[in-house]
């Protein structure tokens, strides 16, 4: 399937060259054969996607893919995701994309499909290459998804027996298992996907000399990779906010910033096309940009899946050996895009005509400067260990290390880009709408300059932002916002919503300003410890930390609050929000269990005693923390921890959103669970109603029981059972242990009561009839506890309410340049 | 001069800015030795270095000692050159730490006896390999 689909590729891209060469008169039939072509190619591609998915949907662990990416464990939405966790399956992801991409060129343009489809296909060839898995002698093509277990593992088992399936698989990572990973790559990969177009649309331009004609086909659907794209690096940060431990949306890791590099190029070629459109320059500008946004897509691609990265990056790909073929790839359009637009340098029309400060080219074409700076900036340390390789690959030694404080580093330019940035969608939005001097730019700024610097002095003296750096960004910031608005008002009132597109993205990129800059730049750590518990050294007294310790049901000040740690919870199949472990005993199967107890949430009962109830992941614990406010619980968080076998701990915070902040909790290292080491036998002898030092817990004996029937043991005529009802006081709780003591003729039975919470183990070990006296041996071990840390990230909603403000502006755009082309093609333009 | 060479040659100018600056936060691999030295020269930029946990003849990893309220560790580390270090950490003790194959620390010397950590990345034993499938082959 996978050769169909490479082999139906070639023919595809050949044909269409024919198509587009040959003489008026046989057009029709090449085409007709073309697009035979392309079809088989996609029902091949699409069928691929299907039996990858259908292998991990049944558990086919004889599969490699399927046994090192799924389990049984897993519910169905995250099999989706187990589909592109791995290489293979995330290029047919690509492939599949650029497929329902293709077929969508196909039936929307006319002249323009015969070039076009000639780069989609060579494109499609290369991509599923990728997936081939072919190997002639040492030279392997492409990486091959469909391989058996069998044929990459070196276990004895498969000597003694070749048909052996492993039962379960290894499983998802667990980083991955959360919604937004099902949602996040397939609008990442559609975003890089659709970066083809464009370029196509610009080879395509270039090789039948239609130098100019390609902008307008292709703008629609470069703001469509931008929206694409930026939505899936938002998403993308959005799923590292909630559930990766660094305490941040971003972190300026190699492989976010080969996303966001490729997208601030298709960002500026936007604003280059769009001026071209209006004014005839820039266009070598544009077609230089259209090229690099698709190169460094590709660029990305070998970033984060050739293995360079190796030690800089927390989440890269591991290395198939494909990166050698990723090369060629990436060296083969390149020099097509090079070749093709050197030919058509001189004769690219451009204007001689000196752009003037008061013009509207000369501020979008500094706008487009400074996003290709701030590219230019992230791109150089990012590839840092690109530089190392090549010098090492020609004998030499390098020892450059990326900044060691990333955020820091990248921050310190990308503020000021920004603030930038900001400043010139304000000024540049009036030069773009009004033909501008002197005086009238004067006119015009000098309203929303004021009212911006009245809403920053507000904002600043309510939330006391004192930093003079802050101070000018929330200024850029709002000054963008109240320009663009004041345009946004003008062109509602004059002419249609079609036209909003660039004021409401340029409002959005002020408002992703304001709310980076509170969110980091106010960004607090409360759980800062003040235990006192250091090593005391000198020097450690500079260093904050970050962490702390909560022991169970013992409270703790955090700045604001008070914070106890209650346990740890599941969540259950059926029932909503967390039930606690401790009405919950394991079974063998997996993501099983008894409930001890009924299980009764809100007064409504959804489980009794003795059912057996599912799991939703039974390795994901909700630690349950509360936090009170004067002796008042405001609210409870379940932070995710999962001790992984291969991974270690997993941690996935939970927020508290507010309004105007978040409050933001993970957990940094857990007790361990499994067995405990239970200590030495303590023995304490006491009658009912005495009150007694149980380790280091006060308890009341409260008295002995005599049961007529015990559960899971066949009371008998003669036998002797007593339940011993114990209360040790934690706190504020108080907790009940019920060991039971029987006797059955001369044989003494004891069934401990067991509390992992407090570490407690303490069962009967005599009764003496004539005293009333209770002898108890009791093991205690550690105490449960978590280390966590707790952050007040502020005004980030004004963040996630910007991207949102930019995303509809960007869909507006779309729509608008989209039916320009659909018209100019109705009319037989294009 | 034309206003486009300006405009050029601000790009160029900031360009390079972005360059030398680059050049000049890039951090280096270095070895605890050469870390040392840059220490008592009162440089204090965090450098990276390369090396591996200690560990005794079965393989158990020496030298961790977790601080008794948990949220800091310092361990044992041998760079490349086999410097055996003791190196502080800030943080509670990432869960498979003593199973990392390789481990990679951003920090700088605060004293003569201990190199701090404002970082520490991993390299973890990848299920890719061989080696690990065996394990879990075996137990199935």
């Amino acid at each position: 399937m996978v050769i169909i689909a490479f082999v139906s590729a070639i023919v595809t891209a050949w044909s269409y060259y024919k198509y587009t060469t040959v003489a008026e008169i046989e057009k029709q039939s090449w085409r007709k054969f073309s697009r035979i072509f392309f079809y088989i190619h996609a029902v091949s591609a699409i069928s691929i996607a299907v039996v990858l998915f259908n292998i991990i949907y049944n558990f086919r662990f004889e599969y490699f893919y399927a046994y090192s990416h799924a389990s049984r464990a897993l519910p169905v939405h995250y099999m989706i995701s187990s589909f592109w966790e791995g290489q293979e399956g995330s290029f047919i992801l690509w492939i599949f994309w650029d497929v329902l991409l293709g077929l969508f060129l196909i039936h929307t343009n006319k002249s323009w499909e015969g070039p076009v489809m000639v780069v989609f296909s060579l494109v499609q060839a290369f991509l599923v290459s990728m997936i081939l898995g072919v190997v002639i002698g040492d030279l392997k093509i492409g990486s091959s998804p469909f391989i058996l277990l069998r044929d990459v593992a070196l276990a004895p088992i498969f000597d003694i027996n070749p048909d052996f399936v492993p039962a379960d698989g290894t499983g998802l990572n667990p980083l991955l298992q959360n919604i937004w990973m099902v949602i996040h790559p397939p609008t990442l990969f559609l975003g890089y996907a659709s970066t083809l177009v464009p370029f196509a649309y610009l080879m395509a331009g270039l090789w039948t000399k239609r130098y100019k004609e390609w902008i307008r086909p292709a703008l629609p659907w470069t703001i469509f990779s931008a929206s694409i794209l930026g939505m899936g690096i938002i998403m993308g940060a959005y799923w590292a906010y909630v559930t990766l431990n660094f305490g941040g949306y971003w972190n300026w890791d190699p492989v976010e910033n080969a996303s966001y590099v490729p997208w601030l190029i298709i960002v500026a070629s936007i604003h280059t096309m769009i001026t071209f459109k209006k004014s005839s320059t820039a266009l070598k500008t544009s077609i230089v940009l259209v090229i690099l946004q698709f190169i460094l897509v590709l660029y990305a691609t070998f970033l984060v899946r050739s293995g360079v990265l190796g030690d800089t990056s927390v989440h890269s790909f591991t290395d198939l050996g494909l990166s050698g073929q990723l090369l060629i790839y990436l060296f083969f359009f390149m020099f097509v895009a090079i070749f093709l637009s050197a030919r058509a340098w001189k004769d690219i029309p451009t204007s001689d005509k000196e752009a003037s400060v008061y013009s509207r080219e000369f501020w979008v074409f500094i706008g487009a400067t400074t996003l290709g700076l701030m590219a230019f900036q992230v791109i150089l340390p990012t590839s840092i260990p690109v530089f190392n390789a090549i010098v090492e690959a020609f004998g030499g030694v390098s020892n450059v290390a990326p900044p060691a404080d990333q955020v820091e580093f990248y921050t310190k330019f990308q503020l000021w880009f920004g603030v930038a940035l900001a400043l010139l969608t304000a000024v540049g939005q009036f030069f773009w709408w009004k033909k501008m001097d002197k005086t009238a730019l004067k006119n015009a700024l000098v309203t929303p300059y004021i009212v911006s610097l009245l809403v920053t002095a507000l904002i600043i003296s309510l939330t006391k932002v004192y930093d003079f750096t802050y101070m000018i960004i929330l200024m850029a910031g709002t000054f963008t916002i109240v320009a663009n608005s004041t345009i946004l008002v003008k062109i509602l009132k004059k002419s249609s919503l079609k036209l909003a597109g660039g004021s409401l993205a340029h409002i959005g990129l002020g408002m992703i300003l304001i709310g980076v800059m509170f969110s980091s730049g106010y960004s607090d750590v409360i759980s800062i410890n003040n235990s006192g518990l250091t090593y005391k050294r000198d020097w450690e007294d500079e260093l904050n930390k970050e962490n702390v310790l909560l022991w169970i049901n013992k409270p703790l000040k955090m700045k604001d609050y008070d914070v106890v740690y209650r346990g740890r919870n599941k969540k259950l199949k059926g029932v909503p929000g967390y039930v606690s472990v401790n009405k919950l005993e394991e079974l063998d199967q997996v993501n099983k269990a008894l409930a001890t107890e009924d299980i009764v949430v809100d007064g409504e009962k959804y489980f009794s005693k003795g059912d057996e109830v599912d799991i939703i992941l039974n390795e994901n614990s909700y630690f349950q923390i509360e936090y009170y406010q004067d002796q008042e619980l405001k609210f409870t968080l379940y932070p995710m921890s999962q001790p992984n076998p291969t991974m270690g701990l997993i941690s996935s915070p939970d927020s508290r959103h507010f309004i105007d902040k978040d409050l933001y909790t993970h957990i940094s290292a857990i007790n361990s669970y499994g067995d405990p080491e239970w200590g030495d036998d303590q023995g304490y002898e006491v009658v009912p109603g005495e009150q007694f030092h149980l380790g280091d817990y006060v308890t009341t004996f409260e008295g002995g029981e005599v049961l007529e029937e015990l559960e899971g043991v066949n009371l008998q005529e003669g036998d002797i059972a007593v339940k011993a009802h114990l209360l040790v006081y934690d706190n504020d709780r108080e907790i009940k242990l019920d060991p039971v003591f029987l006797i059955r003729g001369n044989q003494i039975g004891k069934i401990p009561a067991i509390n992992h919470d407090l570490g407690v183990k303490i069962q009967v070990e005599n009764i003496s009839p004539e005293t009333n006296q209770f002898v108890f041996t009791m093991n205690s071990s550690q105490k449960d506890y978590v280390v966590m840390k707790a952050l007040v990230k502020p005004y980030i909603n004004v963040l996630w309410m910007g991207t949102i403000v930019m995303l509809m502006g960007f869909a507006v755009a779309i729509y608008r340049r989209y039916d320009e082309f659909v018209k100019m093609r109705d009319k037989g333009l294009e | 001069m034309k206003k486009g060479h300006i405009i050029g040659l601000g790009i160029i100018a900031i360009a390079i800015v972005i360059i030398i600056t680059s050049i000049g936060d890039a951090s280096s691999y270095e070895s605890f030795s050469t870390a040392k030295e840059m220490a008592d020269n009162g440089d204090e930029d965090p450098i990276h270095v390369v090396g591996s946990l200690k560990k005794d003849a079965v393989g158990t990893v020496t030298g961790l000692e977790v601080s008794e309220d948990k949220t800091s560790f310092t361990f044992t580390m041998v760079d490349n050159d086999g410097t055996e270090q003791q190196v502080y950490y800030n943080e509670p003790v990432p869960a498979d730490f003593v199973r990392s194959e390789q481990v990679v620390v951003i920090g700088a010397y605060k004293s003569q006896e201990m190199f701090v950590a404002d970082k520490i990345l991993m390299k973890c034993p990848s299920k890719y390999q061989d080696n690990e499938f065996r394990e879990v082959a075996a137990t199935n």
